[in-house]
């Protein structure tokens, strides 16, 4: 009666033959991973810029970010479930996770680095964990943000009618909650991607304490090729790094998008709907709904079983399982305080041998690059807001260009920093000039598309009205579209601002042709405190500048913040 | 002997001295529910009636476990009731499926949690399904179907677990009429045929004409906080023609009950009284909620009554206006409370001032708002605040946390929000939505001068 719908509509058996392709490979690439013999770290290996071998490298960036990913999706359920389920956590972990969204990741690099490295010494396995430690710390956050105010904002019928039917809390994590969040987890998981390419070109290729450390992956690819002036290289390079994540965007993304429609909330069919080849495919494949009927259902009826009756049963019967869950919990709770003291104790050690002069020394570097973000978020929306306007209020233009500006936004800022510096070096400007321009480039497209987002939703009434009262130039602006898009506006500032403070790290400091450039800064201050192994410097420096980037988020983002929705908001 | 052991067979819940308060972080505690107590026996079809608000659906939560009382006990068979009653099944106003399961998969949901195999639960689903009147939309989701299609699945879900108790929230008031209609008689069938496992049935609803229509006793709850304030059997035979003398008698009666009954007017607040200090203290401890009424709406109501000789009776002007007793009764409510008309009987009867009202112009009718606001404790408060300050203005917060005492954050803020409304349409004070203040303009204070000295 049902289910055998599928089986008559379509037999596509080319379908199969890509997704029994397509597993094949995953394997085949895991096993690569596995046998993949790294170069050591003592001496670098030379990174060959042989075209062969651009395949293997984008492959070892990609499974780098899978690994991060992987990681972010476990801890995000682990983190946004307790907080959502536990009073205590929740008061404890929503702070927490507030404040570690705001800092600057990329400033921990040297610091993350350098405890993988004394971790695992003598392989790059170490580097390797670092660099997937460092997108983690880039991408999880907003994740665990948005399952977080998915799981606190279920509706009450819905959780009722779960509570009232009697489903376990494994069930509604399973049937309410996590299907619930979905859309959120799904948008937010491709931000996260984007971000994480982001980090990953900076974590590939890095100098700590005297010692140069490469992994092999499409961000040091770029690095040495700009280093060597060999620009067709670099050019290939970044088409391939296009190439992936285009292919991403089309197998991954809008796939998971258009099958995340299913759980919108609203009752009736919205206006915006995702479309994709390649779900389309996958839903009439036979080899899917194979696996969907003999593996995924008895395995979710297993797991319910288990979870259901054989724990509960188990549980009753070891009665000290509790007291042992207890112990260790305490026993971990005592390791962390322990841990969190004596860390901090050593921290404020090291600093206690800072002198007065190279404290002030940190505090005006943070002014300085503070200017040179104020001064980018200014040139990027010098630019972006007429043009985002223009595009937003054109349908026709809108069409055209958007799937170019998301291309062009889709290249993480980091690529494309080696080449533009040996660029900017070549034509003579110094590296003031230029690392303004480098976290423009970080910064510029998260302000575009928020105002062609505002831009767009301008209901057609009010333009219609203003036509109407005849206003024109300067003064539509300011009744119509600032107001408009202001909300929208402050959006893609915060998110900029973030940008920028991060690439500020990447930006004041370079290495090219065994020459150094620096500017001042406190992303150079770090980047040369970590070079020459000066700890406590390094230390003071992150922080100050982490203390710096939540304050400002705090007293002045967030309140602008509301500001805006209370007052522009069109709804 | 024998006689009370029966009956008590007969009981299948019961609520014995329930009381349910929402404290607030100052100490003062709202209540909801005050002191009910109710019996549910087999074999009934209970409704509860009450306006909105009334605490019915808090009550209802509390017979199905789903919330617990503050003080007082219920029982299930006899036993107290601490989580969710597995023999308790509930439908939802907004029918509360899962948009993304299929018709069957949210049929089945109930059936899974209790670890029932997937071939019986498909069996058990697909009979429900079929019972219900969904065969066919199986693989459908709930987007795809009408609202009376989806409430049906919500039947069809609380069913599937046969459960002894079905206990209902609003469930047809979010349908169109044609379509409630419908979905009442197909309910009343399945109970009356015995065609479904249940023992009783326990229905939250605002629509009188509903309970006398489906119910084989009614059960009417006053609010601020809810009481029992009638108990009435219904013993008309089924099928219920609404057009017979029996029914529309009966509807009057609850009408008269619930529009005028034992609602205390404007009894004191159902909290405990402040401290006594503050110069305001007078007006403070008088705070009662002002009714939710639209003005614009008022002016139309008492035109149109003016137009019928100045009476009419309520539970037809309800009727002819589309609106339940829930959207009139705010309207009457201040209609009472500015002194414009009062209610007996089931009928509203205008005042002189009502008539004088229903004639006037806007801006005459602004001066009678204006008076009575002055009489109104609320506006009192404010308008005293105002003018002893020095600049003659005062956050909004201010006042809100003075409502705070008294009412929930939520409903303060509906308040001072209603009360900002009244006063801009009788010119008695400004707010600045942008800096949050409330003031006073030149001329507002020297008439608020007026009014104080005149107080005094």
């Amino acid at each position: 009666m049902f289910g055998s719908r599928s089986f008559e509509s379509s037999s596509s058996s080319y379908a199969d033959a890509v997704i029994g392709v397509g597993i094949l490979a995953l394997i085949s690439l895991a096993v690569a991973w596995a046998t993949h013999k790294p170069a050591s770290t003592g001496a670098p290996a030379a990174i060959s810029l042989a075209y062969s071998r651009l395949p293997i490298d984008a492959l070892f960036s990609w499974l780098r970010m899978a690994a991060a990913y992987a990681i972010s999706l476990v801890f995000t359920m682990v983190y946004a479930y307790s907080a959502a389920h536990n009073r205590r956590a929740e008061r404890i972990l929503i702070p927490l996770l507030d404040i570690l969204q705001s800092v600057p990741v990329l400033s921990f690099l040297p610091v993350v680095l350098l405890a993988f490295i004394h971790l695992v010494p003598h392989s790059s396995l170490g580097v390797n964990l670092a660099s997937i430690v460092l997108i983690f710390t880039g991408q999880v956050w907003n994740m665990v943000f948005a399952l977080y105010n998915g799981l606190i904002t279920v509706p009450r019928d819905l959780r009722e009618s779960a509570l009232s039917l009697q489903l376990s809390p494994w069930q509604r994590f399973r049937t309410l909650e996590l299907p619930y969040g979905m859309v959120g987890l799904v948008w937010n998981s491709m931000m996260s991607w984007a971000g994480g390419w982001f980090f990953l070109m900076a974590a590939e290729m890095f100098s700590l304490n005297d010692h140069r450390y490469r992994l092999r992956g499409l961000g040091s690819y770029l690095q040495t090729a700009a280093n060597q002036s060999r620009w067709g290289h670099e050019i290939v390079a970044l088409l391939t790094l296009i190439g992936v994540i285009v292919a991403m965007d089309q197998l991954v993304w809008r796939p998971l998008l258009a099958w995340a429609d299913k759980f919108k909330l609203e009752m009736v069919e919205g206006d915006q709907q995702f479309h994709s080849v390649v779900l389309v495919i996958l839903r009439r494949s036979r080899l899917a709904q194979w696996m969907g009927t003999s593996l995924l259902v008895p395995l979710v009826e297993a797991v319910d079983a288990w979870l259901g009756v054989g724990l509960p049963r188990w549980r009753r019967q070891a009665a000290w399982l509790g007291s042992l869950l207890g112990l260790a919990r305490t026993l971990a709770t005592a390791g962390t305080i322990f841990l969190l003291f004596s860390a901090l104790e050593d921290g404020l050690r090291l600093m206690s041998h800072l002198s007065a002069n190279t404290v002030s020394l940190i505090a005006l570097a943070v002014g300085a690059t503070l200017i040179r973000v104020v001064v980018s978020l200014a040139f990027s929306v010098a630019w972006a807001v007429p043009v985002g306007v223009l595009i937003g209020l054109s349908p026709r233009l809108a069409k055209l260009l958007t799937p170019i500006t998301q291309i062009a936004a889709s290249v993480p800022a980091t690529a494309l920093f080696p080449g533009l510096v040996a660029l900017l070096f070549r034509l003579g400007g110094g590296l003031t000039f230029a690392s303004v321009l480098l976290m423009v480039l970080g910064t510029q497209w998260y302000i575009l598309f928020n105002v062609i987002a505002g831009a767009s939703a301008i209901p057609e009434d009010l333009k219609e009205a203003a036509r109407m009262f005849g206003l024109k130039g300067s003064r539509i602006w300011r009744t119509l579209i600032l107001p408009a898009i202001f909300p929208y506006l402050i959006t893609g500032l915060i998110t900029a601002g973030g940008g920028a403070w991060n690439a500020s790290i990447v930006a004041e400091y370079v290495a090219f042709r065994g020459h150094i450039y620096t500017t001042f800064g406190v992303g150079a201050m770090i980047a040369q405190d970590s070079q020459h192994g000066r700890f406590a410097a390094l230390l003071a420096a992150t922080s100050l500048l982490s203390i710096t980037v939540v304050v400002i988020n705090r007293l002045i983002w967030r309140r602008l913040y509301q500001h805006a929705t209370n007052r522009y908001s069109l709804s | 002997m024998t006689d009370t052991r029966k009956s008590a067979d007969y009981i299948l819940a019961k609520l014995q001295g329930v009381t349910k308060m929402y404290s607030q972080p100052d100490h003062y505690d709202i209540l909801v529910l005050d002191d009910i107590n109710l019996t549910i026996f087999k074999g009934q079809f209970v409704a509860l009636l009450g306006p909105s608000g009334s605490g019915k659906s808090t009550l209802l939560r509390i017979v199905t476990g789903l919330s617990q009382p503050s003080f007082g006990t219920v029982l299930y068979r006899g036993r107290p009731v601490t989580r969710p009653n597995p023999r308790a099944a509930m439908v939802f106003q907004s029918f509360a499926l899962y948009p993304w399961l299929t018709v069957q998969q949210n049929v089945e949901l109930g059936l899974t949690a209790k670890g029932i195999p997937l071939a019986e639960r498909r069996q058990k689903a697909l009979r429900l399904i079929d019972l219900i009147g969904l065969n066919g939309y199986e693989e459908a989701f709930p987007k795809e179907l009408s609202g009376g299609m989806r409430q049906r699945v919500g039947f069809a879900r609380a069913l599937a677990v046969d459960p002894e108790l079905l206990c209902m929230d609003e469930p047809f008031s979010a349908l169109d009429f044609l379509t409630a209609e419908n979905l009442r008689s197909e309910l009343l069938d399945l109970w009356l045929d015995d065609k479904i496992s249940l023992q009783s049935i326990l229905m939250v609803t605002h629509g009188i004409e509903e309970a006398v229509y489906m119910a084989d006793r009614i059960i009417v709850l006053s609010t601020n906080p809810a009481r029992i304030v009638a108990d009435l059997a219904v013993n008309l035979p089924h099928p219920r023609n609404r057009k017979s003398s029996d029914f529309i008698y009966l509807v009057d009666h609850v009408y008269k009950i619930v529009t005028a009954g034992d609602r205390p007017p404007h009894s004191p607040l159902n909290l405990v009284p402040s401290r006594l200090q503050d110069p305001e203290s007078e007006d403070r401890a008088q705070l009662k909620p002002i009714p939710y009424g639209h003005l614009s709406m008022l002016s139309g109501l008492l035109e149109l009554v003016s137009d019928r000789g100045g009476r009419d009776d309520l539970y037809r002007l309800g009727s002819e206006l589309l609106l339940e007793v829930d959207g009139l009764l705010p309207v009457t409510d201040t209609a009472e409370l500015f002194h414009l008309a009062t209610v007996a009987e089931g009928d509203l009867i205008l005042t002189e001032q009502g008539r004088q009202f229903a004639e006037v112009d806007v801006s005459a009718r602004k001066q009678i708002i204006r008076r009575e606001l002055l009489n109104i404790p609320l506006f009192r408060l404010i308008l005293r605040v105002l003018s002893a300050k020095t600049n003659h203005a005062m956050s909004k917060d201010f006042f809100t946390d003075i409502l705070e005492e008294h009412f929930s954050q939520d409903q303060a803020e509906r308040q001072l929000a209603l009360a900002i409304n009244w006063a801009r349409f009788a010119d008695l004070f400004h707010y600045d939505t942008d800096s949050e203040l409330l003031y006073l303009a030149d001329d507002q204070l020297a008439e608020a001068g007026d009014w104080d000295t005149a107080v005094r």
